[in-house]
């Protein structure tokens, strides 16, 4: 077992782990933040897509040693600090983004991280941004024009109405 | 996945010590080796992870204007950063989606030389050199056939060097499920001639296509390639598309290469 140690929304956090533990099993069963969602466990539904130092990943597939260091931020790091939803999550809500809603951590975190590098992304760079986030519920539309609004831009234009 | 030791090397040297350890494996961004790992299908006793290696980090320009990417160097800080090679920025770009390409190295493709990754055919066809710990291989001896290569156990790849062509571009046929190319094409123009990498098609992983390389070098337009046709026999069949079909495409997306910069 490694001790390692690294900020996590904000906080300090530490935790034993092997060396074969993953991020997404750190944050859930160490840390108890469950809000982060494994999906496939194989690489490709982004269910459970975190920040470290800021940069998107997936969490099931980081080591959680290799995060030691960093800042990591999880869907719980996301709304504003008296508690209240951030800008994209409650454009989640207004907008229909979520059925089900086990997408919707990684679609947050893979929202935030767009809105970051590109904040008025044109429709085509949101479902391209999104290449990597699978939804079996939603058909896409709400998420796209969820992040559309959320970026300030009109949501009319958005397709398939 | 079975236990293993993980070791974070902060340079070349301590990396290399550590690869010599009994059962010992690279770590790049584990984007295909983590997975790889949960199915069982290696079993190394310790990782050694390279995402801590600064000096196999990074993007700059040799003194012979080579554009060098260290090996440790995520397809995200490609696609941002080898602006010197906008195809091969444009290429490291369409790796995947946005958080495999902020994990993923190039090391870690060309170590694996997936018979449908992106690398292989920006490698060949730009006919790079892969440098390690004890070489520099050209590309046209560095691909050896599907998931073969011709790095020796232990072997680390720290960079890899692009000669900047005059003109090139690549063409991906994405197969939707997986993200990897289900054909992609590589075109490059150089002074002295034209280079041709196929990846995705072919079930020896990739390879060049010298017909129409012949064909580009004497004239580079589409037109150039009318009647050129590969065999679709030793090309990969699956359920995503047969060899005929994927020799067909072949065609197809290398006169899209050649139509998008000529
Ligand atoms: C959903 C998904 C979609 C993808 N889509 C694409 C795609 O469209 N095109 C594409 O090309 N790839 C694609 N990939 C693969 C991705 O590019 C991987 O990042 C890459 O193949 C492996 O790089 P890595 O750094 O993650 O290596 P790892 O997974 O860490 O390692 C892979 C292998 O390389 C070895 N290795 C790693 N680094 C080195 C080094 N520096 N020297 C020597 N050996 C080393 C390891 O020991 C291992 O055997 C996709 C992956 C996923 C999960
Ligand atoms: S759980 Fe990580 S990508 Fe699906
Ligand atoms: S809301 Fe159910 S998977 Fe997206």
């Amino acid at each position: 077992m490694t001790k390692i140690e690294m900020t996590v929304n904000g906080r300090a956090a530490s935790g034993d782990v092997e060396g074969r533990t993953l991020l997404s099993s750190f944050l859930r069963d160490e840390l108890k933040l469950t809000g982060t969602h494994v999906g496939c466990d194989t690489s490709q539904c982004g269910a459970c897509v975190v920040h470290v130092d800021g940069e998107a990943v997936k969490a099931c597939t980081m080591l959680a040693v290799e995060a030691a260091g960093s800042e990591v931020t999880t869907v719980e790091g996301m709304a504003n600090a008296d508690g209240s939803l951030s800008v994209i999550q409650q454009a989640f809500q207004d907008h229909h983004g979520l059925q089900c809603g086990f997408c919707t951590p990684g679609m947050v975190m893979s929202a935030a991280a767009l809105l970051k590098e590109n904040p008025k992304p044109s429709e085509a760079e949101v479902r391209d941004y999104l290449e990597g986030n699978i939804c079996r519920c939603t058909g896409y539309h709400n998420i796209v024009k969820a992040i559309m609004a959320a970026s300030g831009q009109d949501v009319a234009p958005v397709a398939a109405e | 996945m079975y236990n293993f030791d993980v070791e974070t090397p902060g340079t070349v040297a301590d990396a290399v010590a550590a690869m010599g350890r009994d059962e010992a494996q690279a770590l790049g961004g584990g984007q295909t080796l983590i997975p790889t790992l949960k199915q069982r299908l290696a079993s190394p006793s310790v990782l050694v992870s390279l995402s801590g290696v600064a000096e196999m980090k990074g993007v700059c320009t040799g003194d012979d204007g080579q554009l060098c990417i260290g090996g440790a160097t995520t397809h995200a800080t490609v696609a941002r950063e080898a602006t010197q090679y906008p195809a091969l920025a444009a290429m490291a770009s369409h790796i995947g989606d946005p958080a495999v390409r902020n994990r993923g190295t190039i090391g870690g493709s060309l170590a694996n030389n997936d018979p449908s990754a992106c690398y292989p055919a920006g490698v060949l066809g730009s006919g790079a050199t892969v440098v390690t710990n004890t070489r520099e291989i050209a590309a046209d001896d560095y691909f050896q056939g599907m998931f073969d290569t011709a790095l020796d156990e232990g072997e680390i790849i720290t960079e890899v060097r692009f000669p900047i062509p005059e003109a090139a571009n690549y063409q991906k046929f994405v197969q939707p499920a997986s993200r990897f190319a289900l054909v992609g094409v590589f075109v490059a123009k150089f002074a002295d001639g034209v280079r041709v990498a196929v990846t995705g098609a072919s079930e020896d992983g990739v390879f060049r296509w010298s017909e129409a390389e012949a064909a580009l070098s004497s004239d580079f337009s589409a037109g150039a390639l009318d009647g050129l046709s590969l065999s679709g026999d030793g090309m990969i069949s699956d359920l995503h598309g047969t060899g005929a079909y994927r020799a067909h495409l072949v065609a197809v997306m290398t006169k899209r290469a050649v139509d998008a910069v000529a």
